[in-house]
């Protein structure tokens, strides 16, 4: 029941990029189309969830025990942006194939403020490991729903006469505040 | 007149938050008042001028193929200052601000200054630029945090607009409203800029 709320409560009521502005970067950059957008959410599923862990381990056995959680800051983003190099050496030798499917996300979500509030949430709820993960996954799965909603909706948005001051990022943005509009339906279900 | 140019650019022109789409999440994140946008402004300006002055001065001593870790470390350990200082002196903006303070640490805007000026330009041209840009962005962040403060709110910086109407568009403080604002903030800029080319 405990993760059953904290899932249904990442995915839907907290959503990552809709009701917490984690992510817009990339929700923005890579929404155009929908066949980019899934490459990215499992790009984003992918780090988000092994960072959680990594970060989760740091800061309970290294930063703690030592008394320097001060250095967090610092220390959660040299770990993210290594272990995103790491990972993209890593896919190319052993895994080819999702190397081509994910390799030109990878080095962007270095930037990707999701990652980084995914690790430092975590923390901040106090959650053990599995809670952690769990907690990272269904972040991601929120990520890839409210971003693969948004890129359908902005490939039909390219037919549209829109106002010429409107194109672009403009109406993008309107359209990710409707869109919020509707997640925030789902306020109160936890 | 060149150093006034530069730092003139980044209010309108070039304007990080409205023209260049840099800094997005911190901009939709903490503007529900223009006060919370106006103290995350101040922030990310400190930490900004602070990277921008120590890239400039040691860009030579860093190696080429290490630059973005370093650029990291040393934007990381000013964003460490700023959280300190304002956990110490300003705790009620530091709980408003929550998750968004250490997180400047990912903001484009500081890490694009840093690797497209400050690793080529002189000091004093990293200081203008600096200045210029976080001002910009203070400018934008209290422009969105306002209009979000005086729809939902019927107030600016705390002060009642109407005296006794406090409950306005709930909706422009919550989330749908930071990216509906934002959307018609930068069809506004689009055409400032425009006007002034």
């Amino acid at each position: 029941m405990e993760y059953f709320a904290i899932v249904i409560g990442a995915i839907f009521v907290n959503n990552i990029v809709l009701a917490q502005f984690l992510g817009i970067c990339p929700y923005i950059g890579v929404s155009a189309k929908v066949s980019t957008s899934v490459g990215m959410s499992g790009a984003v599923l992918f780090v988000m969830t092994l960072a959680t862990i990594v970060t989760f381990l740091i800061y309970n056995y290294i930063l703690e025990p030592f008394n320097i959680t001060y250095l967090q800051t610092i220390s959660y983003i040299l770990v993210i942006s290594s272990l995103v190099q790491m990972v993209e050496i890593m896919l190319k030798k052993v895994s080819p194939e999702l190397y081509q499917a994910l390799g030109i996300f990878l080095p962007l979500i270095t930037t990707n403020c999701a990652i980084m509030g995914v690790a430092l949430l975590t923390i901040q709820n106090e959650f053990n490991l599995l809670q952690g993960v769990v907690f990272a996954i269904s972040h991601a799965a929120g990520f890839a729903l409210a971003i693969i909603l948004f890129a359908g909706i902005r490939e039909h948005m390219e037919l549209m006469d829109l106002p010429k001051a409107m194109r672009g990022a403009p109406a993008a943005l309107v359209v990710a505040g409707i869109l919020a509009l509707a997640f925030m339906g789902f306020a109160g279900l936890v | 007149m060149k150093q006034w140019n530069n730092f003139t650019k980044g209010f309108i022109k070039d304007n990080p938050v409205f023209i260049l789409l840099l800094g997005l999440c911190p901009a939709l994140g903490v503007t529900t008042s223009a006060f919370n946008g106006f103290g995350m402004g101040l922030a990310t300006t400190f930490v900004l001028l602070g990277s921008n002055i120590v890239v400039s001065i040691i860009k030579n001593v860093i190696p080429n193929k290490v630059r973005i870790p370093c650029f990291i470390v040393i934007i990381a350990s000013f964003v460490t200052i700023v959280q300190l200082t304002m956990e110490a002196f300003l705790p009620d903006l530091f709980d408003s601000l929550g998750l968004f303070i250490p997180l400047i640490v990912v903001n484009c805007l500081v890490m694009g200054r840093a690797e497209a000026f400050a690793s080529k330009q002189d000091i004093w041209s990293s200081i203008v630029d600096a200045m210029g840009m976080g001002l910009g962005f203070t400018l934008a962040l209290t422009m969105l945090g306002g209009l979000r403060e005086i729809l939902g709110a019927y107030s600016i910086f705390g002060i009642q607009l109407i005296p006794g109407v406090t409950d306005g568009m709930l909706v422009f403080v919550l989330a749908p409203g930071a990216f509906i604002g934002m959307g018609y903030l930068i069809i506004l800029f689009n055409y400032m800029k425009k006007k002034t080319a």
